[in-house]
């Protein structure tokens, strides 16, 4: 026993030697040179990451161009909206790169505190409103008219709406008007809270595979999107100031242009990666490619953004100009 | 143990007659007439809900705000903005803040980050995998070890080793932190009452608050970071280490103490040489247990960008990737199978040698023994008991064989620190094998399968849905929501009064009066509905799980592992396909809770029944009663007292997921939590929600113990 035991021993040590040689033949570790590629100062960038694809997108690739082009640290905290706008006044965060509107916290944090500044729009248009898998738009084409929602009401009811048809709504991050807008538009449906964006894709999943109504809050830019063509409702046009008493709205949501803020403490900071963040600009379809890459293809967002860089150097440039 | 009724404003009827099982407590009941009783308020109840129905209810819009709400912001708003310059806020927080970072920064480089200018961490996976190895073979034996091995192998052959690293960091520090703060705290409340008393609440709501709730207060303070999601862990995960060291420094018996105070110890040595040897196992229990509960926080905490695998999962749910969460989900599991078995190892090994003074030195250790012992100096080995040939190791002996075993895992760290390949671990790319087996191969597998099932399955769940909620969750749900506030808060009195006498009569009315204050009456009603049905759930599955298991030693192997998984498996991967199978809607939330308070539910009803003495059992064999009288007539109700702590334990499990019932179309207070972590202007309503949802379980589980007390035997 004790002798079988001794050369177990040996064998092990044997074999972590062995590993170790044959592991010297893919080489050794080299130190990194100080710094990355750009040679210039860039230091820490930390992007905000609000959570949906459409905003990974942006912010990796604003970041892959800091890091390869700039030589910047890029780190990249999760976060909630809130936090995120929070974390910019604290000074642990130094930019969001694709902003929703948010009138309260523009109100709170650029106007009052000033510790946020704006950093130009992104170049998307975010659009918020009420959409029906694709399936239904094909066999009542009336429906893309609010008008004709009373008449579908009975279609859309479900074990938790009672007598009256179901309105989803999903991600609790936006302020909706839905409540108001089903009373104001004197609509025969009831809000039902989802809860989160991941309950509003499977639902529009399951009711096109289906065939089941489903009638629910969606927003653009989503890479859902390029997997379902959902078709828009539309309600009662915006107006400026329709939606000013959030009680008695009843048209449809503005269309949002998404921008970009940055914490003042970086704006001053002088980091080359600021101009890079106020220069920043695609569209939809853009941030559609690359969102796709991630949520369809599986590609690490870093993998996706470096894809989209390579196959894009032109407006990279713009932007570095 | 006590022992207890049915979930408390559950009609009792409902329960038996929906079990189909006669329940010993439903008997037990006629005695006082607590069923004519409760008849009584039920009839009171309906009547009131005819005449005013959905009058006074109390409901609030999903936007509106009440004062107390706007309050709470007010409060938010101070600390936003004067939070930096305040010596609490932005000095003691702060530096705790500074300090916590650092220390993970720091252990971060040396074994998961690239420390500059290398391009890897100080030390690579296989320094990493040796350390561990050599540290679970110290500390708990040859099966942790292995358990150890394969699990962290698994970390880089899925893919997620940096992850995986972090997470078990934060939870190191975490529970290094809950020890240090708790274990002090446990021994002052076991000698003092009166400390007991002032902590104990505290603990209660330390556990029952949802963690979404102070989410964005704790990164408030902390701002973002390591710091938060450890702070976010130890809330969490201290209460279990301070109960369990009271407990454990309680148990110590009398005797013991008197005959060590006839022997003039000092308070401090009697603590030090009697109190906490003896208390020993019962402490690592509860660092055991410390370690459960913080894993449980790694999803929640990565909202708050904490570290570790809770980030791949949210990720995963974000693109409604299925596969890629179970790969970061099965992890976390693993990462809690590791850590559970080798401290219960360690435990049990710290027991043996707290007894005999040496330890059983277990495989390769009594292998390695066998070579070492013969050239051992003398003062390494000691004579063994009778009949034991080899001499054993004393103390000493044993830690010089472990440090032997340590050469040879420093050189592996060694070789970690200069070689790409064993500091980075590999992929498919260098090791082409791995592509049957790495991280992407199974999510595809996982993908694959789940689209199978859901497609197969889905028009057969989605009708049970509908029609569970029509007949059973709707009328019950508009029984409590649409009763005037009024009648349901003397309606909750009532129940409290006949099934627990007086002094549960005064929490509840405390917690009504908090969750009025809230102004979230009605959707706290919408909650109990869920709360009660999911609660009679789990104790329907329990039951029939719970028997089978307790009667069937082979039945036990087999659903063991899978109560386990479900219990450390973090909800969010399962709720994408609870929403394919079921829909966005209340019957999900229930069903993911049912998911969680099942496992728990389950085997305290397979210990209970286990716990039937097998003489009573032989009897009732002899006289020739049938398997279902067995069960019926004699296993459950002599395994009352396991039943009611399963019903307890599960309905504070049930509560517990409420916030994630929320996101997956539960709506209610759990929506609230949601909404309140991610709108600014909301803040306040979700911080009430998670007040009136901590009331709601102290409320229930105050009951249901005095209920326990009163019925108890």
């Amino acid at each position: 026993m004790a002798r079988g035991t001794s050369r177990l021993q040996l064998a092990c040590v044997a074999v972590a030697v062995a590993l170790g040689l044959t592991a010297c033949g893919s080489g050794g570790i080299k130190d990194n040179p100080s710094g990355a590629s750009g040679g210039k100062d860039c230091g820490d960038l930390r992007i905000a990451v609000n959570p949906w694809t459409g905003y990974v997108s942006n912010a990796h690739v604003i970041g892959y161009v800091a890091k390869t082009k700039l030589g910047c640290n890029v780190t990249y905290p999760d976060v909630k909206e809130e936090v995120g706008w929070a974390g910019m006044a604290s000074g642990s965060i130094d930019t969001i790169v694709e902003n929703w509107g948010h009138p309260d916290l523009v109100k709170k944090y650029i106007d009052e505190q000033k510790s946020v500044e704006d950093a130009g729009p992104t170049g998307g248009k975010g659009i918020i409103g009420w959409y029906v898998p694709p399936w239904m738009a094909e066999k009542y084409p009336d429906i893309t008219d609010w008008k004709s929602l009373n008449k579908y009401a009975s279609l859309f009811k479900t074990s938790e709406s009672g007598d009256k048809g179901q309105l989803l709504d999903g991600d609790p991050s936006y302020v909706t008007n839905d409540e108001a807008l089903v009373k104001n538009l004197k609509l025969n449906y009831k809000v039902v809270v989802g809860g989160s964006e991941a309950s509003l894709i499977q639902s529009f999943k399951s009711a096109e595979k289906n065939k089941t109504p489903l009638l629910a809050y969606f927003y653009e830019p989503q890479w859902f999107f390029s997997e379902m063509k959902l078709v828009h409702v539309n309600l009662p046009k915006y107006t400026d100031g329709c939606d000013a008493d959030p009680a008695k709205v009843n048209c449809d949501y503005p269309e949002y242009n998404l921008n970009k803020l940055i914490a003042k403490k970086f704006a001053d900071s002088g980091s080359p990666a600021v101009d890079l963040i106020k220069k920043f600009s695609w569209t939809n379809d853009d941030q559609n490619i690359v969102s796709t890459y991630i949520a369809k293809d599986g590609m690490s967002p870093d993998d996706a953004a470096k894809k989209w860089v390579d196959a894009n150097p032109d407006k990279v440039k713009a932007w570095l100009g | 143990m006590s022992t207890a009724t049915a979930p408390p404003p559950a009609p009792p009827d409902r329960t038996a007659s929906a079990s189909k099982e006669e329940q010993p407590y439903v008997e037990l009941g006629k005695k006082r007439h607590t069923g004519a009783k409760l008849a009584g308020i039920g009839i009171f109840w309906l009547v009131m809900w005819l005449v005013f129905h959905n009058q006074m209810t109390r409901a609030l819009g999903l936007q509106d705000t009440t004062p107390f709400h706007e309050w709470l912001n007010g409060i938010r708003d101070w600390v936003q903005l004067h939070g930096p310059d305040n010596w609490f806020f932005g000095g003691v927080l702060g530096f705790i803040g500074d300090f916590f970072n650092a220390v993970f920064e720091f252990l971060q480089k040396l074994v998961s980050i690239p420390a500059f200018p290398r391009p890897v961490p100080e030390i690579g996976w296989l320094g990493v995998v040796a350390l561990a190895t050599w540290v679970g073979w110290a500390v708990a034996g040859l099966r942790s070890t292995i358990l150890v091995v394969v699990t962290m192998l698994l970390f880089g052959v899925f893919g997620l080793w940096q992850d995986s690293i972090d997470l078990l960091l934060v939870t190191i520090i975490a529970v290094v932190f809950c020890f240090v703060v708790g274990l002090p705290t446990g021994i002052l409340m076991a000698r003092s009452r009166a400390t007991s008393a002032v902590v104990t609440p505290v603990l209660d709501i330390m556990q029952t608050m949802p963690p979404f709730a102070y989410l964005a207060p704790v990164a408030l303070g902390f701002g973002i970071g390591p710091t938060t999601a450890i702070v976010l862990t130890c809330i969490y995960a201290l209460p279990p280490m301070i109960r369990i060291t009271e407990h454990g420094i309680r148990g110590v018996p009398d005797t013991t103490i008197e005959a060590a105070r006839s022997l003039g110890l000092t308070r401090g040595q009697m603590l030090r040489q009697v109190q906490l040897p003896m208390a020993r196992r019962t402490i690592v229990v509860g660092i055991n247990q410390s370690m459960m509960a913080a894993l449980s926080m790694a999803t929640i905490a990565a909202l708050v960008n904490g570290p570790g695998l809770g980030k791949d999962v949210n990720a995963a749910l974000q693109i409604q990737n299925i596969g890629a969460a179970s790969v970061a989900g099965i992890l976390i599991v693993l990462t809690a199978i590791m850590l559970d078995r080798t401290t219960t190892a360690a435990s049990e090994r710290s027991e043996s040698m707290g007894r005999s003074g040496v330890a059983s030195v277990s495989g390769p250790g009594v292998m390695l023994a066998g070579v070492v012992l013969e050239r051992l100096p003398r003062w390494a080995t000691e004579e063994a008991g009778k009949g034991v040939r080899q001499p054993r190791l004393t103390s000493a002996g044993r830690w010089l064989v472990r440090g032997l075993w340590l050469i040879p895992t420093l050189v592996l760290v060694y070789f970690s620190r200069q070689q790409l390949i064993l500091a980075q671990f590999p992929t498919r790319d260098d090791w082409p094998f791995l592509k049957y087996i790495d991280g992407k191969t199974v999510t595809k597998l996982v993908n694959d399968f789940s689209n199978w099932f859901i497609d197969k399955v889905d028009t057969f769940t989605l009708a049970l849905k509908n029609d569970l909620t029509n007949w059973l969750i709707n009328p019950l749900q508009n029984l409590l929501a649409e009763s005037p506030w009024w009648t349901m808060a003397l309606v909750l009195l009532a129940f409290a009064y006949v099934l627990g006498g007086w002094r549960p009569v005064v929490t509840t009315l405390v917690c009504e009066a908090i969750i009025f204050g809230t102004g979230l009456w009605n959707d706290t009603m919408i909650t109990l509905t869920m709360t009660i049905f999911a609660t009679v759930l789990v104790m329907l599955t329990a039951v029939v799980l719970g028997v089978a298991m307790g009667r069937n030693r082979r039945a036990d192997t087999a659903i063991r592992p899978i109560l386990d998984a479900f219990q450390t498996i973090p909800p969010f991967v399962y709720l994408i396909p609870a929403l394919a199978l079921f829909g966005a809607s209340r019957f999900t939330a229930i069903i993911a809770a049912v998911a969680y308070a099942v496992p728990i539910a389950t085997k305290l009803v397979a210990d209970g029944i286990r716990g039937v003495s097998p003489t009573t059992v032989e009897a009732a064999r002899a006289n020739g009663s049938t398997k279902w009288q067995m069960i019926t007539k004699v296993q459950l109700p002599m395994s009352r007292n396991a039943l009611v702590l399963a019903t307890n334990q599960g309905l504070l499990y049930v509560l517990s997921m409420v916030v994630i019932g929320g996101l997956v179309g539960g709506g209610s207070l759990g929506y609230i939590v949601v909404s309140g972590f991610s709108q600014d202007q909301l803040f306040g309503k979700g911080l009430a929600a998670g007040i009136a949802i901590t009331a709601l379980g102290v409320m229930l589980d105050r009951i249901a113990r005095y209920a326990a007390e009163r019925y108890g035997r």
